[in-house]
């Protein structure tokens, strides 16, 4: 236990440090896409620096729960991530919180985002909140649907075990885990306000969905959120790059080398994966909101055929 | 040592249902005004803390024979034993600290009832028949706990007499609760048997599974019409709201717990082992509950009737424990079975502490407002800062998030279905994975849900001018809030300590118990093996905390400081009327479309005015409650037409009663006669 404290450490400070980075060179490879030049890679970390800067203005009837929101938002979604192995598995604080805690510390995350919207009173703050948890009724189910494959595969809900079970059993092939796969894919686009279901670029009123709760934040309490919203697009990579390609990712206690390999592939795949997600964005419109729910209904129904093949063709450990 | 000889425990017990049910009489000859009723409300929370710690004692000194108590006085046909095993301490445990606190709550809030001679007498003898209910250790006794319960509940739910729909709400509550009593005569009267007697200990030595499926039907139908399952939930979403909100904190929070115990006795203790399919309608029935529970609720714009909805969707929560428990108990496999049932039991205990709480909190505001309809509430937080706070933790709670105490029962339920592949029938099989989806689908839609209430009853601009004249409740109910949300954290963080101390339940009932907890490094939990899933709630509040610290540090430490209030930004039309905020209504829409449509057959439809026309366009949403219309209103028709006929009895003449009276002896005769 005490030996993995500073792998734990080591990848809290790098789910942070990496997080705007991602985002960087997802708008820069959109920007491309677009036949765009598009802002430095570094831009986020600029953005975030320019905003603690700045004063920080609050609505009249703002309460303290609004000013209080930020923090534990980001700090919720921060301690998730934290708990997704992304160089090494054998996290110390993966005995105490397996991928059940990591979806709930999300829906946290998201239930105090919601209720800040509400708080100063005004209509877009309302749609918002509204909206994302409509959508949050039909993803959190089919995130733990997908949660149930894949435990079911590993006999454990840790996702350290898991992601060290996928690179054991080298290439499975399985059509409860493709099922899985696609229905983690739809969740993290939908959790991450991406096209086709929110746009994260928007300021257009009537589409705004995650834009809408944060309208009225600014200054420090923008930049916290931001960040958050950041840290959430990196852990949902992560989650599908440790359990969907865990080669290259270090064991447990497996010396300098194996780490410094395991964090050469663990950004590559973050690179490809968000190659991947913006080439799927460019290729997609935008939905209208209520088609969101059928689109989101697929990942539900694809997680729950995936588990229900599992429960009914193999002998669980 | 003497005090915890089980003998001397349950004498206690049953001398604290005595001084509830003097405590009852006294507040007849005594209450006129607040004074007398807060004495009265404060000698409850006494007793009920003593027997809470009596409860507590018997949990943990279990082990012994449970001594049984046998009362001098009893109906003619039974005996009345009294005495508290592992099951009944648990629950008494589990209802008298909630009741302890509910009644210091009462102190504060029960001086503002404009009636209490209508309200306090019933309110000990309320707490009276459900301690009796889990003492009982015969069917009689049972049942007379029951009834004074039930009969208590209703005379509070029609306190206020003057409004219609609470009249309403008494009559279709005595009907339902009458109907379960007599499901539950019979059930008893099927696990007697031929003569051996109405103990529970006779009962269990006569268990028979010949009629175990019957009596499983009639414990559904008895316990679960308490409970509030559906479709026999129909009267507790009216009756629960309509009485002073302590009140409904107790029936909600605890009555709830004690139809469950019911249900757990009839089932796994005096029916015999059970059969496999047993737990299929039990399953069904529960992950339905917990569904329709939680849309109904949704639908709902009643801050008390949401609650009570919410209640619907818990009971299934519990069920689908419960279920699963029977499930792995009917194949063998003792340590799933435990896990499934622990499960049930800790949702029990989280239920009562968060259910009672967000009770309390609507009766704060209802008090401060006079408004319960959350389309007239709004920014109570700046008002009423302690009670939100308070409501808060038990939204966040409810709502199944960590680190507060909901979340640790719901994982405790999905690591149980996530055992169920073992399950050798592929009918299980199937139905679990489609159980735990709705199981996942519920808890979401109770986070939206809890963002509703949260979210228009403290958030945003006051709609009314009540609700901007609301002032912050009494020392008394803040107290007690206060501390059901601190329970409810403390249970969120320290699970271990809950599911050591009742392990001594799954002991009793399947035989098996699960590791204990203690000896978890860390004071995590480990519900099966270390390597398989491992919940650790007091590091993740401890890491949540220590995370929002460092964040809030480094931002102190490197952003400015400056801060200015502004009007709100609104894209730049800010609007001043209060009237343009988001309403339950309209938060609740997306949810209406997408799962209304189906269930509640929703339509909405809006007028425009023609171009040019100046007049109001109008939007109008029609929502049907498709359960009623199915299952209660052809019911009421029957009834309807059958007395209807019946009442032409009423306009005879003498000769034709004679006649009746007549035909009546001498079919009695004929009955008689070939029966011997």
């Amino acid at each position: 236990m005490i030996r993995d404290w500073p792998t734990q450490l080591a990848q809290a400070v790098l789910v942070l440090g990496v997080a705007p980075l991602l985002s960087g060179v997802t708008r820069k490879v959109k920007a491309r896409f677009l036949r765009r030049r598009g802002p430095s890679v570094f831009q986020p970390y600029r953005d975030l620096l320019k905003l603690i800067r700045k004063e920080t203005v609050v609505a009249e009837n703002a309460s303290w729960l609004y000013r209080l929101a930020p923090y534990l938002i980001f700090a919720t979604t921060w301690v998730a991530a934290a708990l997704v192995p992304t160089f090494a598995t054998g996290l110390a604080f993966g005995a105490a919180a397996d991928l059940i805690v990591i979806v709930a510390l999300l829906g946290t995350a998201r239930f105090l985002l919601a209720l800040a919207g509400l708080d100063v009173g005004t209509s877009f703050g309302g749609i918002g909140s509204s909206r994302e948890m409509m959508f949050a009724t039909l993803a959190e189910p089919a995130m733990l649907m997908v949660m149930f494959t894949l435990s079911l595969f590993a006999g454990s809900t840790e996702l350290s075990s898991i992601s060290a079970y996928m690179v054991a059993a080298g290439a499975v092939l399985s059509i409860s885990l493709a099922l899985a796969l696609v229905a983690l894919i739809i969740v993290a686009i939908g959790e991450n306000a991406r096209i086709p279901v929110d746009n994260p670029a928007t300021h257009l009123e009537l589409t705004m969905v995650h834009e809408a709760m944060i309208l009225e934040y600014s200054g420090r309490h923008l930049a916290v959120i931001e960040a958050a919203a950041f840290v959430k697009l990196l852990l949902y990579l992560s989650m599908i790059a440790c359990v969907f390609v865990p080669w290259g990712t270090a064991s447990a206690g497996a010396g300098a080398v194996s780490y410094t390999v395991g964090l050469v592939a663990y950004l590559v795949k973050l690179g490809v994966l968000a190659f991947l997600l913006v080439l799927f964005e460019t290729a997609i419109a935008k939905m209208r909101v209520f088609r969101v729910p059928d689109f989101l209904g697929v990942a539900l129904m694809l997680g729950l055929l995936g588990t229900i093949l599992l429960f009914v063709s193999r002998v669980s450990r | 040592m003497a005090l915890a000889s089980p003998v001397v425990l349950n004498q206690l017990a049953a001398s604290g249902v005595a001084l509830l049910l003097s405590l009852a009489a006294l507040a007849i000859l005594m209450v006129r005004g607040p004074r007398t009723s807060q004495l009265i409300y404060g000698a409850c929370a006494l007793v009920c803390a003593a027997l809470a710690a009596v409860g507590l004692c018997a949990l943990f000194a279990s082990g012994a024979a449970i001594g049984v108590v046998e009362l001098p006085v009893g109906l003619p046909l039974g005996r009345t034993l009294l005495g508290l095993d592992p099951l009944s301490a648990a629950f008494a445990a589990i209802i008298n600290i909630a009741a302890a606190i509910v009644s210091g709550y009462a102190v504060g809030y029960g001086t503002h009832a404009s009636e209490p001679r209508r309200v306090v007498p019933f309110y000990p003898a309320f707490i009276a028949g459900m301690n009796l209910v889990l003492l009982a250790q015969d069917a009689f006794s049972f049942l007379v706990g029951w009834e004074v319960m039930s009969l208590a509940s209703w005379a509070l739910v029609v306190s206020d007499h003057q409004s219609a729909e609470n009249r309403r709400a008494g009559l279709i509550y005595l009907v339902m609760a009458t109907a379960g009593a007599l499901t539950l005569l019979f059930a008893f009267g099927l696990l007697a048997g031929h003569g051996e007697g109405y103990a529970f200990s006779e009962m269990r030595r006569a268990a028979n599974s010949g009629v175990g499926a019957v009596v499983l039907l009639l414990a559904l139908i008895g316990a679960g019409s308490k409970a509030g399952l559906v479709p026999l939930h129909a009267w507790l979403p009216l009756a629960h709201p309509a009485a002073p909100s302590h009140v409904s904190a107790l029936m909600s929070g605890v009555m709830t717990k004690v139809a469950v115990y019911g249900f757990i006795r009839i089932v796994f203790d005096l029916a015999g082992p059970p059969a496999w399919w047993w737990s299929i309608p039990v399953l069904v029935v529960a992950a339905l509950t917990a569904f329709l529970g939680v849309l109904y609720a949704l639908m709902e714009h009643d801050l008390k009737r949401l609650l009570a909805y919410h209640t619907v969707e818990n009971i299934g929560i519990i069920f689908i424990g419960l279920g699963l428990a029977l499930a792995f108990r009917a194949n063998g496999l003792g340590a799933a079975a435990a896990l499934a049932l622990i499960a049930g039991i800790f949702h029990v205990l989280n239920h009562s502490l968060f259910k009672s709480l967000l009770f309390l909190g609507s009766g704060a505001v209802l008090n401060a407002t006079g408004e319960r309809d959350m389309e007239h509430l709004g920014g109570l937080i700046h008002r009423m800062p302690v009670t939100a706070v308070a409501f808060l933790g038990g939204c966040i709670a409810i709502s199944a998030l960590p680190p507060f105490n909901g979340f640790v029962s719901e994982w405790l339920t999905f690591q149980a279905i996530l055992l169920s592949p073992q399950l050798p029938q592929w009918i299980s099989r199937l139905l679990v994975p489609a159980v735990g989806a709705t199981l996942a689908c519920s808890a979401a839609l109770a986070a939206t849900c809890f963002v509703k209430a949260f979210g228009m009853t403290f958030l945003g601009r006051p709609r009314t001018s009540a609700a901007g004249g609301a002032r912050e409740t009494d020392r008394w109910s803040r107290s007690a809030m206060l501390i059901f949300a601190a329970l409810c954290l403390l249970a969120g963080v320290v699970p271990g300590v809950v599911m050591d101390a009742l392990a001594p339940v799954s002991k009793l009932l399947l035989g098996t118990q699960l590791a204990p907890q203690s000896t978890q490094p860390w004071l995590r939990i480990v519900p099966i093996a270390p390597a398989r899933s491992a919940y650790n709630g007091l590091l993740v509040f401890a890491m949540i905390v220590t995370a929002a610290a460092t964040t809030a540090l480094i931002v102190r430490r490197f952003a400015s400081h400056a801060l200015r209030r502004s009007a709100a930004w609104d894209c730049g039309f800010p609007d001043a009327s209060t009237a343009t905020q988001y309403t339950a209504g309209s938060f609740a829409q997306p949810i209406r479309r997408v799962f209304g449509s189906v269930v509640f057959r929703a339509r909405e439809r809006v007028e425009m005015p023609k171009p040019g026309d100046t007049g109001m366009a109008k939007a109008q949403v029609e929502i049907h409650d498709t359960l009623w219309e199915a299952f209660y209103a052809p019911v009421i028709r029957i009834v309807e037409a059958i007395t209807e006929r019946l009442n032409r009895v009423q306009f005879l003449t003498i000769r034709n009663y004679l006649t009746l009276v007549f035909a009546a002896l001498v079919l009695l005769l004929i009955v008689v006669g070939t029966g011997r």
